[in-house]
């Protein structure tokens, strides 16, 4: 019996080994596969003290040359290896490393999404004789081994949600969070609340949480990863991926292909990206990597997780000893123990104190913002950069004067006045007549007061010998297509009836918009530049802050100095001042012509640069998406990483009580949309205009479904809930000027 | 009376309907290759959103539309001198064979011989209850209708008002609504025949059933 089940046991494994190295042709693996067959052809005949021998044998012939395969492990057998069915999941993760759990987020295929797994579990720890049970609240995506309902991990919006909603309940409760990654991706659908939107929420909404959050990776696909991966210390398992897109969507993109890539190419991206554990390592994007067995950990590998178990406590440690500071015995203990020891021989409350849950906030935020830093080239000299530093720090002490001190004061003072005067006006209400007049306060004279040029602008005409005055027809630039003499056909002519347009007309005094149906041509940047933001008076920054390959990613510099080239930008994101009606503003946009708007290292910074410099001078933050395709894939994890960066730069800005507003157009969709653009609670889009996670191509080959062709239209965006209303082009000023005077914090200078 | 026989015959001498595509302004022909015998089809998709086969292009103002085909057929016959001409609105380009499935001759049939009762406004229609236990005891075709007879509920908003039949007596032939479900104004609820017609239009939709020919 023991041998038979060894000899399974040593199948098992070469069915593994084969599947993970697919279709190559490998020695060892063809040693392998011969070996067992003769073992298997001569086991009938032999003696039973023979086969033990040779199973024996074999297992060490297995062990020797799994260690081998080792080493030839390219990414793409890593992909393969965290999709496998019998790679560890998150049940046999609570299973053996936590002491006791109660799953709470539904059970098996009775869940609102049977992908997320949310568990109460704890970890006991031993303080001499006593024992003392640590509770953590764990979160993941479980794969279940190829269970179907599991969906491989890929969560629907709802499963977010519900991961966030306990992520809250762990922040009540002040226990830890642990996070287990295991998604290739979120599953793209916009229904309420929508892939992108609840990605942006769980994203905001962890960059302040005030407890500590380790999250471990195993397969880390993109936004699905961030999702309830925003955390304090980020470990990897050694075997497993953190990539911006799965190496089959980066192949079909690469090759511009609309079907399915050749697995060459694929393995030829999963290279490029950088996507394995030791490459994140080195690029600082994880904080240490947990090393597996051989060939990847298998839910038989108890010393692994017996190992795993020690990182997270030791990581949870960690966390608390920064935010909070233990005695200076057990600080000492855990820096010594940072790479041996059993971290249960120290006991570590995890439940903070209320300077100490700020603390950790802060230093999550600092964490975040060191990320990534270099991955973008900065072309400033060394002097215009130490100006840029004295520059922030007269800003810094300017705004700490004016709006703290002088105007802390100055508000004292008003609302003494305020006060003064309203009892002033009671007395006159209660007294009437004589005091009034003493006063002067009647009402002939206020009318008196109105100044002529005032009460004639109400009254008359604006321009009468002009005939029809219409000063927003008037634009400062001219799209270059109104210089074309020709017609074009608006795309809903089908349905309403739109005639032909001339394009001098309809790029020009239209500003694109079909006079019949109100439909939106797309515009150029310049367009939004000069007529929406008046740029010619405007101060761009951070302009010589430009994208780079931080991954040497082969044959992006080509390309990438060819957009430079073609659109005379540096990146796809334009930071500057400027101001609408009198209202200093500060602008971020991004522009489709360059790289599709795609966001990577040096969008990111700019962005967030911009977030601090408007918190600074007290100004509204309008972000403007142009169109963005999503992360810069060529940058890999320096881009992905982006999405938590921007978007806990923009929650301290909001927190800080400032306005930040989201204006979408053209086509917004992916990483951006599901961080920094997405937690804006002022979200409007312009009209025409699409908006939402994944594009209908990618939707199709990832749920197999079609989606109706107005999918993603802004109209579906504002009905499902993901955006506050829609803007016709020409009134967007309008529109800016009046969200500057009714929404926001209150922190903006004008208020 | 209606004439069956008759009527199948004239189908079946033509059992196609005849599109002629013609210019829907003026501008610049060109024809993309088409020629008589090619099959075409039309719009496709869930939502109809890809268009039918390209015809033709249509140039006007340095403005090139396609003009694609509304229905599956064959092309009988095109326009070959028009190629490279300015032409008028209203021109035609070719003519397209398009031949009648089953559910077409069957429902131009019915269109003849019954009488539609249209809904009046979108709203959730029931059966006054008398029909409708009539209609679960013994079929759609045991009730019969006349005018003034009032055998609908409308329900809108919460808000019920009933709604009498109006057109010529005869029996329900067919119920197109579902019950509880939202009609839109203008569908049809009932197709009602005279009763001495019932047997007739039950042969012509046997014998469609079991005798049409698809031809594509």
């Amino acid at each position: 019996m023991d041998i038979d089940k060894r000899t399974r046991e040593l199948a098992a494994r070469l069915t593994y080994i084969r599947d993970i190295f697919g279709p190559r042709e490998n020695a060892s693996v063809a040693m392998l596969r011969t070996r067992l067959e003769e073992f298997l052809g001569q086991a009938p005949a032999l003696g039973m003290r023979e086969l033990a021998r040779q199973v024996a044998r074999l297992e060490e012939l297995f062990a020797l040359l799994e260690g081998k395969l080792e080493n030839e492990l390219t990414p793409m057998d890593r992909v393969r290896i965290v999709r496998h069915a019998q790679r560890i999941s998150l049940t046999d993760i609570l299973e053996n490393v936590y002491d006791n759990y109660t799953e709470i987020g539904g059970q098996d295929e009775w869940s609102i999404d049977p992908g997320m797994l949310i568990a109460r579990a704890t970890i006991a720890r031993r303080m001499g004789k006593k024992t003392v049970h640590q509770s953590v609240m764990v979160v993941g995506q479980e794969k279940g081994h190829g269970q179907e309902f599991r969906n491989a991990g890929s969560i629907k919006p709802w499963g977010n949600a519900n991961a966030l909603y306990y992520m809250r309940v762990a922040e009540t409760e002040n226990i830890p969070i642990h996070s287990y990654v295991f998604t290739p991706g979120a599953f793209p659908v916009e229904d309420y609340p929508g892939a992108a939107q609840q990605i942006a929420k769980n994203l905001y909404v962890m960059a302040g949480l005030k407890v500590p959050i380790i999250s471990v990776f195993s397969e880390g696909g993109s936004g699905g990863a961030e999702a309830i991966a925003l955390a304090d210390r980020r470990l990897m398992l050694s075997h497993g991926y953190y990539s911006v897109i799965s190496p089959e969507g980066a192949a079909a993109i690469e090759g511009g292909l609309r079907d399915r890539a050749t697995p060459e190419l694929i393995e030829r991206c999963a290279e490029r990206l950088r996507i394995t554990a030791a490459d994140n390592l080195e690029l600082g994007f994880i904080d240490r990597v947990i090393q597996e067995p051989a060939l990847g950990a298998r839910p038989e590998h108890f010393d692994f997780f017996r190992q795993l178990r020690r990182e997270v406590i030791r990581a949870t440690d960690e966390v608390v000893h920064a935010a909070e500071g233990l005695g200076p015995l057990r600080g000492m203990a855990i820096r010594r123990q940072a790479s041996a020891g059993d971290p249960q021989d120290i006991f570590v409350r995890w439940s903070l104190g209320s300077s100490a849950r700020n603390k950790l906030v802060d230093q999550r935020h600092e964490k975040f913002r060191d990320l990534s830093r270099s991955a973008c080239r900065d072309n400033r000299s060394l002097g215009a950069r130490v100006f840029s530093a004295l520059e922030g720090l007269v800003w810094a002490a300017n705004s700490t004067l004016r709006h703290d001190l002088l105007a802390r004061h100055k508000r004292r003072l008003l609302r003494l006045l305020e006060a003064f005067e309203a009892e002033l006006r009671a007395l006159r209400q209660g007294v009437g007549g004589p005091l009034q007049r003493l006063l002067g306060l009647d009402s002939s004279q206020r009318r008196m007061e109105i100044p002529p040029e005032a009460l004639e602008r109400l009254t008359n005409l604006s321009c009468p010998e002009e005939g029809a005055c219409r000063l927003e027809d008037s634009w400062v630039y001219k799209s270059p297509k109104s210089r074309e003499d020709r017609t074009l056909t608006c795309p809903n002519t089908p349905t309403h009836g739109c005639l032909d347009l001339w394009a001098p007309d309809l790029f020009g005094e239209f500003a694109g918009v079909c006079s019949h149906c109100g439909h939106h041509f797309p515009l150029e940047f310049q367009w939004y530049l000069y007529n929406v933001f008046g740029f010619a008076q405007a101060f761009e920054f951070n302009r010589e802050l430009e994208s780079g390959n931080p991954l040497a990613y082969e044959g992006f510099d080509l390309k990438l100095e060819e957009a430079k080239r073609q659109t005379g930008l540096g990146s796809s994101c334009l930071t500057f001042e400027t101001h609408i009606e009198g209202l200093a503003i500060t602008v971020a946009m991004l522009v489709n012509p360059f790289r599709g708007g795609t966001v990577g290292a040096a969008e990111g910074e700019k962005i967030i640069r911009a977030a601090e410099r408007a918190m600074l001078k007290r100004t509204p933050l309008i972000f403007y998406s142009h169109g963005t395709a999503g992360i810069r894939i060529q940058e890999g994890t320096c881009g992905v990483i982006q999405m938590p960066r921007v978007t806990m730069a923009v929650r301290r800005y909001i927190e800080a009580g400032g306005l930040y507003l989201v204006l979408y157009d053209t086509n917004s969709y992916a990483g951006p949309v599901a961080s920094f653009l997405g937690c804006s609670p002022y979200q409007f889009a312009v009209r025409s205009s699409n908006l939402g996670f994944a594009g209908p191509g990618v939707i199709r080959e990832t749920t197999g479904t079609e989606v109706p062709p107005k999918y993603h239209r802004a109209f579906s965006a504002l009905s499902r809930g993901h955006i506050q209303g829609i803007w016709d082009r020409r009134d967007i000023r309008k529109n800016l000027h009046q969200a500057l005077l009714t929404m926001g914090g209150k922190n903006l200078y004008y208020r | 009376m209606l004439n069956v026989k008759e009527m199948l015959e004239e189908l079946n001498a033509s059992p196609y309907e005849e599109i002629e595509i013609r210019t829907p302004h003026t501008g610049i022909v060109q024809f993309v290759g088409l020629i008589p015998g090619d099959r075409v089809v039309g719009p496709s998709g869930k939502w109809h959103e890809r268009p039918g086969t390209l015809l033709a292009h249509l140039t006007r103002e340095k403005n090139k539309k396609p003009i694609s085909a509304t229905q599956k057929g064959e092309v009988m016959d095109i326009r070959n001198d028009l190629e490279g001409q300015f032409v008028e609105a209203g021109e035609r380009l070719m003519t397209i064979r398009h031949f009648l499935s089953k559910e077409e001759v069957l429902g131009r049939i019915l269109k003849k011989a019954l009488h539609l009762f249209v809904a009046p406004e979108r709203a959730k229609y029931y059966f006054v209850p008398e029909i409708d236990a009539k209609i679960k005891a013994g079929g759609e075709q045991s009730v019969k209708v006349r005018e003034g007879l009032e055998m609908f509920i409308v329900s809108r908003m919460k808000r019920e008002t009933p709604l009498a039949y109006s057109g010529p007596e005869g029996i329900i032939y067919a119920v197109y609504f579902q019950q509880g479900d939202n009609v839109d104004g203008g569908q049809p609820l009932i197709g009602v025949c005279p009763e001495t017609q019932l047997s007739l239009i039950q042969d012509v939709v046997s014998r469609v059933q079991g005798e049409w020919e698809e031809r594509d």
